[in-house]
């Protein structure tokens, strides 16, 4: 490193507006990560919260995704899974978006009918007139525990508030399914004003139980859940698998996760680009060097240095400002703060540029010591 | 013997056959000795100088250095030597832009191993040998053209090298800075005991050196006087 270190000082320009590229890439990157894994629990945190190992949903036709919007589970169906050999607890879980009203405050929210006492249920009191907020919804609505407010056609109090919790970037409302069904069904909304008729309607039309049923298996029972599948026509999959089921989380996800990729091939990219042309420019110096004896890993050593150097200076710069950037955004923005959305893509970024950089030093193996006898400097 | 090459013979492509660079060229050089190497442009005085090096490989003959024999080393035992036993004084000073003249000399020594307290030492001593004392921290940019010669000239000292090879180092400088250039180089290898090899196109300045020999179309022939040392199984004629 000894002559990569006097590179560094003496290029310095050069260096620094290498780094300051890094630096910037790093940034972005860690503000996307941020963003990305914000985004994303605004999405699924609901779900991946859930006391469950599996999710039923009722199977899509001729092999399409399942989908929360689309899953629709009947009694019949929620009976068999209970009594399925391995099962532990089979509880159904009721999703609506729908909208609720606290005065003059209307707001989108998720409504999660749940059995009242189920794991799936949160500690507070829950039954036909009484919901728990999330604390997100609580505080878009401006309701505490005994206020009132108004969810589709029903009017409910609020029994208690839990900790925040968000379905496709909607504060949650629990209910209990009975709340739940009458906004499950458009039918049923539309003709629930009053809530006695609502209640008769959505019975009269046999509503579904639940959007999916959440299951417990005891895996050491090795418990074929393909076969129950296939013999009520449902799908079972994995609560991590189950975040695709949420359209806006697919759609979303990918999106960032694809510019994040991106972000990261740039950086490799630019970092390789920018080594390639140092090396090129560097060529006499390394004849030079290589004459005087000095060994090809040696001087790839001492220009992988380089790369090392730039590299975790300019994207340790760019990690710490994006975590600052995070910290000062608050909760503003669905960012997220942790080891994993800023030391990871950190350690991706400088794993690639260094990638980049080593197969653009590699033309220093090429470089032929005889061309420093003739060389002019 | 420091240097010995052996009937060497070096061809390069050219179109569809080869050209002779080298033809059974021969030359021993004792330590302490500076032979001096004259001939015409394209004559193949740095083809000799590069087989020295062991930065060419020729096509038959044998070269020994420092009493090892280089043509079974592989490329790092080539590199090792170079390093330890061989000193390269290139035509250009070909200094290393982002470092200083003690610089030059102490990356030398960091790529042999050595300790970097030690290797500032003496580089500084060497700068001083060859009158730069004061000019030990100027980047090459901050120095003249026989100065940087002389950082080139210590620079292939730093490591005690066995062998001196020297390309054309007064073809940049006046004649007076040229004189004085070849008399420190002929005063080093007698005080360091270095066998010297000096290529040089210019014939004022052979007076000083202890023997002198031409190539002519890739053959090497003793000019007189004083004679002595160098082989004469090359032909003289073509």
């Amino acid at each position: 490193m000894f002559v990569a270190c006097k590179d560094l000082r003496f290029a310095r320009g050069r260096f620094a507006l290498m780094g300051v590229v890094t630096t910037l890439i790093a940034l972005l990157v860690g503000l996307l990560s941020g963003l990305t894994a914000g985004l994303g629990r605004e999405n699924t945190q609901a779900i991946t919260s859930l006391p469950a190992d599996r999710l039923v949903f009722a199977a899509a036709p001729d092999g399409e995704s399942v989908s929360f919007a689309d899953s629709r589970l009947e009694k019949t169906t929620l009976t068999a899974w209970r009594s399925a050999p391995g099962v532990i607890s089979a509880d159904p879980l009721g999703i609506a978006m729908t909208r609720a009203e606290a005065g003059a405050v209307n707001r989108a929210v998720a409504a999660f009918g749940v059995t009242p006492g189920s794991p799936l249920a949160p500690d507070a009191k829950l039954d036909s007139r009484q919901a728990v907020l999330s604390q997100r919804a609580a505080d878009e609505l401006r309701l505490t525990v005994g206020d009132t407010f108004r969810l589709g056609a029903r009017q409910l109090i609020v029994s208690g508030i839990a900790e925040g919790s968000m379905f496709s970037h909607t504060p949650v409302v629990w209910t209990s399914l009975d709340v739940w069904q009458p906004l499950a069904s458009p039918r049923a909304v539309e003709v629930g004003r009053d809530d006695q008729a609502g209640d008769q309607a959505t019975e009269a039309d046999d509503p579904p139980v639940a959007t999916v049923i959440a299951l417990r298996v005891d895996s050491s029972a090795s418990p074929d859940i393909g076969a129950v599948d296939r013999r009520l026509g449902t799908r079972t999959v994995t609560v991590e698998d189950s975040l695709a089921a949420i359209g806006s989380y697919t759609a979303e996800n990918g999106s960032l996760q694809l510019m994040r990729g991106f972000l990261f091939l740039i950086s490799a990219l630019v970092i390789g680009a920018f080594f390639t042309v140092w090396t090129i420019q560097r060529s006499t110096d390394i004849a030079v060097l290589k004459a005087l004896g000095a060994s090809t890993g040696y001087l790839l050593r001492d220009a992988v240095g380089q790369a090392v150097v730039l590299l975790v200076l300019g994207t340790g710069v760019g990690t710490a400002l994006a975590a600052l950037a995070g910290v000062a955004l608050g909760d503003t923005v669905p960012f997220v703060l942790e080891p994993a959305t800023v030391l990871f893509p950190a350690l991706t970024m400088t794993a690639l540029g260094l990638l980049g950089a080593v197969l653009a030093v590699r033309r220093v193996t090429a470089v032929d010591p005889l061309t420093a006898l003739g060389s002019a400097r | 013997m420091n240097l010995s090459l052996t009937d060497i013979t070096l061809t390069y492509p050219d179109g569809t056959g080869r050209l002779t660079a080298l033809d059974q060229v021969s030359l021993e050089v004792p330590a302490g000795t500076v032979v001096a190497v004259v001939g015409p442009s394209g004559s193949g005085k740095s083809s000799l100088l590069a087989v020295a090096a062991t930065l060419i490989t020729p096509d038959s003959g044998s070269v020994t250095v420092a009493g090892r024999e280089t043509r079974t080393l592989g490329p790092g035992a080539l590199a090792e030597l170079r390093r330890n036993h061989i000193g390269v004084v290139f035509q250009q000073p070909n200094l290393l832009p982002s470092l200083t003249a003690a610089e030059q000399l102490q990356v030398m020594a960091h790529l042999a191993g050595r300790r970097p307290r030690h290797a500032r030492r003496r580089a500084l001593e060497l700068l001083d040998t060859v009158g730069l004392s004061q000019q030990a921290d100027r980047r090459p940019h901050q120095l003249s053209g026989g100065q940087r010669q002389r950082v080139n000239i210590a620079r292939a000292l730093m490591n005690e090298p066995s062998v001196l090879l020297v390309d054309e180092p007064t073809s940049a400088l006046d004649q007076e800075r040229g004189a004085a250039v070849m008399n420190l180089l002929v005063n080093l290898t007698h005080e360091r005991c270095t066998a010297t090899v000096v290529v040089t196109h210019d014939r004022s300045h052979l007076r000083a050196v202890d023997r002198t020999a031409e190539v002519h179309d890739g053959r090497l022939a003793e000019l007189p006087p004083p004679g002595g040392l160098i082989s004469r199984r090359a032909p003289t004629t073509t």
